[in-house]
């Protein structure tokens, strides 16, 4: 499938680019050290960094990933928003912003080293760095794909333009920058799918309309009615539903493990939230993204759900089609199949900028927290201890630099060798499963020792590499799906596998942290841990905020309004 | 240097407002016949984004002039 683009089209994607890079030129002027660079000198109001936040988060895997998941499942997708999203962005927000943003720590791996101790921030640190350059370069790899697929456009070109735009300014404008350009991304991708929900919505009936083709669309893959119409209901069973899950493994494996360990420890959001101006404003942050968070099913996973709708006769009625990949339905060709379907020239312009901006902001993320655990958490701390301000910034630039060759490479290994990189990020996956069990821990029990933590992190590695290993989704064949060690247990689908495989990783660290803390000797006094474990933290002064203003009024709000979005959608 | 976001956000938006309401005035009619239902969309979502980015600069303004009262 082709996109024809006209002038005008070009003509906005020539305008975004200059505003991206006049952001970072007019920036630069105000990077003056390391915190400039690395923190945007923690001067941002909530706002900004809220919707920073979301930008960061809001890459192409979300923007096209979510639209095939409407596609494929309905919208049992929002699970990973009102589910998998919410509920930890409160929890961040209330309960652990401040011991990142009052502590010392500038990264979430220093934390983790004032915390516990150098081998326990080490292996996240390392970690972290390899998961944000791959991260960053499978966007790449995915970018130059499907514009060379819809446009024609040559691979290589656009693997090099992507990587340059990014590159230049994050090197010149840091952290601030790359936020400013998450905020201008972020309502991009707002203004540039909202058209294309309106119009879905207009050509198939409305809401009526889609429910009732939907309706087709389960019969026809032998489901029951509601399938792709009911987040909950049919979750009784994980036969009953698209996407194979029953309830508990959904709530606890994705809703608990998963989303706590994302939107809680993952540094690449966090950084946005701790450049924010005061304790209150980073503790706003999440919250505050929580609101549009909570609504983009509308703008991310409707489009999927009207496309299989459309399409769910042959597309004969509605003259709209999936794209087919062998003998199944190319599901991440939804968006620009929708794309390409529902926008003329000139709107097609601003849907394609914003698809574009979608794979840089998240790309953009990878690096600005890739140079920062490079800079503070891997070279100030191992490779040169007391370097000049002006050293660690030379050298935070040229990680950038750095950062974005090793994306590069890592796009080509994706491109060549499927499988390395299928393995790589499996690797990652169970490196980050039993991550929040240490932080919980570490948080909120001070008795909670270095060596605990370390082992703890281990053993729920280890843990859901095994659980990986001995188990395999229905209808997979052994070996990178799983059942590698030998095949003990079949799941209903991979999304039940690896819900269980998180589960299970966070038990074991959970429990290992706690069985190794209490056999060794405790490091930290009393006084090393204050501003570092609940109990030993001062609460937050609230007196002079207006209630609308405090974290715990926001967030029980937002909970609400996400309660009441999972009953009308039950 | 302090540089408001809003600034290049609302600008950034009015000029893509101004040319997709230019191209929906003078554009054929028959691109909105194959894609969009017969709506002439590049009009009206032209008109939206000038809005929006009106509305950013406005805001970016009054904050400035705020600014330099002080």
């Amino acid at each position: 499938m082709l996109i024809e683009l006209g002038f005008i089209d070009y003509a906005l994607l020539i305008i975004y680019f200059v505003f991206v890079l006049g952001i970072g030129f007019v920036l630069r002027k105000g990077v003056g050290g390391t915190k400039d660079f690395f923190e945007s000198g923690r001067t941002l109001p909530a706002w900004i960094c809220a919707l920073g936040f979301i930008g960061a988060n809001l890459g192409a895997q979300e923007v096209m990933g979510m639209a095939a998941s409407g596609a494929k499942y309905g919208i049992m997708t929002s699970h990973f928003y009102w589910v998998g999203a919410i509920p930890a962005m409160v929890f961040v927000a209330v309960f652990m912003m401040p011991f990142y943003y009052g502590s010392k720590a500038r990264s979430v791996p220093e934390y983790l080293k004032l915390r516990f101790d150098e081998k326990t921030r080490g292996f996240n640190a390392v970690t972290f760095a390899g998961m944000t350059v791959m991260s960053s370069g499978i966007s790449m790899y995915a970018l130059a794909t499907l514009l060379h697929a819809i446009l024609g456009w040559n691979f290589h070109l656009c693997i090099a333009a992507s990587g340059v735009v990014v590159l230049v300014y994050i090197f010149m404008g840091g952290l601030r920058s790359a936020i400013y350009n998450e905020v201008l991304q972020f309502f991009l991708i707002v203004f540039g799918f909202l058209p294309l929900v309106l119009l879905g919505l207009k050509q198939i009936g409305g809401w009526a309309g889609l429910t009732r083709r939907l309706g087709m669309v389960a019969t026809t893959s032998g489901m029951p009615d509601g399938a792709w119409s009911h987040s909950w209901a049919l979750t009784g069973s994980a036969t009953t539903n698209p996407m194979g899950v029953e309830w508990f493994g959904l709530a606890m494996g994705l809703g608990f493990v998963l989303s706590f360990g994302y939107w809680c420890t993952d540094f690449l959001v966090i950084q946005r939230a701790m450049a924010a101006e005061s304790m209150g404003a980073a503790r706003r942050t999440p919250i505050i993204a929580a609101f549009p968070k909570m609504l983009f099913p509308f703008l991310v996973i409707l489009p999927g759900m009207i496309a299989i709708a459309l399409h769910v006769d042959g597309g004969s009625s509605a003259g709209f089609s999936l794209p087919v990949k062998g003998d199944s339905l190319n599901y991440d060709m939804v968006v620009p199949a929708m794309l390409a379907h529902f926008f003329p020239n000139g709107l097609l312009g601003l849907g394609l900028t914003a698809l574009i901006a979608s794979f840089m902001s998240g790309m953009a993320g990878n690096v600005t927290a890739f140079n920062t655990v490079w800079t503070y958490d891997i070279y100030q701390s191992y490779i040169r201890k007391n370097a000049s301000d002006a050293h660690y910034l030379a050298v935070g630039r040229w990680a950038t630099v750095a950062g974005i060759g090793a994306s590069i490479a890592c796009a080509y290994a994706a491109a060549r060798f499927n499988n390395i990189m299928d393995v790589l990020q499996l690797v990652f996956a169970f490196v980050n499963a039993p991550l929040f069990a240490t932080f919980l821990l570490g948080m909120f029990w001070r008795r909670a020792t270095g060596h605990g933590a370390f082992f703890g992190l281990l053993t729920g590695t280890v843990a859901a590499a095994a659980h990986h290993g001995l188990s395999l989704p229905k209808g997979a064949e052994v070996g990178i799906k799983g059942g590698w060690l030998s095949v003990v247990h079949h799941y209903p689908s991979e999304m039940a596998q690896n819900f269980w495989t998180a589960i299970w990783a966070f038990s074991a660290c959970f429990v290992a942290t706690i069985v190794v803390s209490l056999v060794t000797k405790r490091r930290k006094s009393d006084e090393e841990l204050t501003g570092l474990v609940y109990a030993l933290t001062a609460r937050a002064k609230e007196d002079g905020v207006p209630w609308h203003k405090r974290p715990a009024t926001l967030g029980v709000a937002i909970l609400a309004v996400t309660l009441v979005l999972n009953i009308v959608f039950w | 240097m302090d540089l408001d976001v809003r600034m290049p956000i609302g600008l950034m938006f009015s000029i893509f407002g101004v040319l997709l309401a230019g191209y929906g005035l003078f554009a054929d009619h028959g691109i909105y016949e194959a894609h969009s239902l017969g709506i002439n969309v590049n009009l009206g979502w032209g008109v939206v984004l000038l809005a929006f980015g009106a509305t950013m600069l406005g805001f970016a303004l009054r904050a400035r002039r705020r600014a330099q009262r002080r």
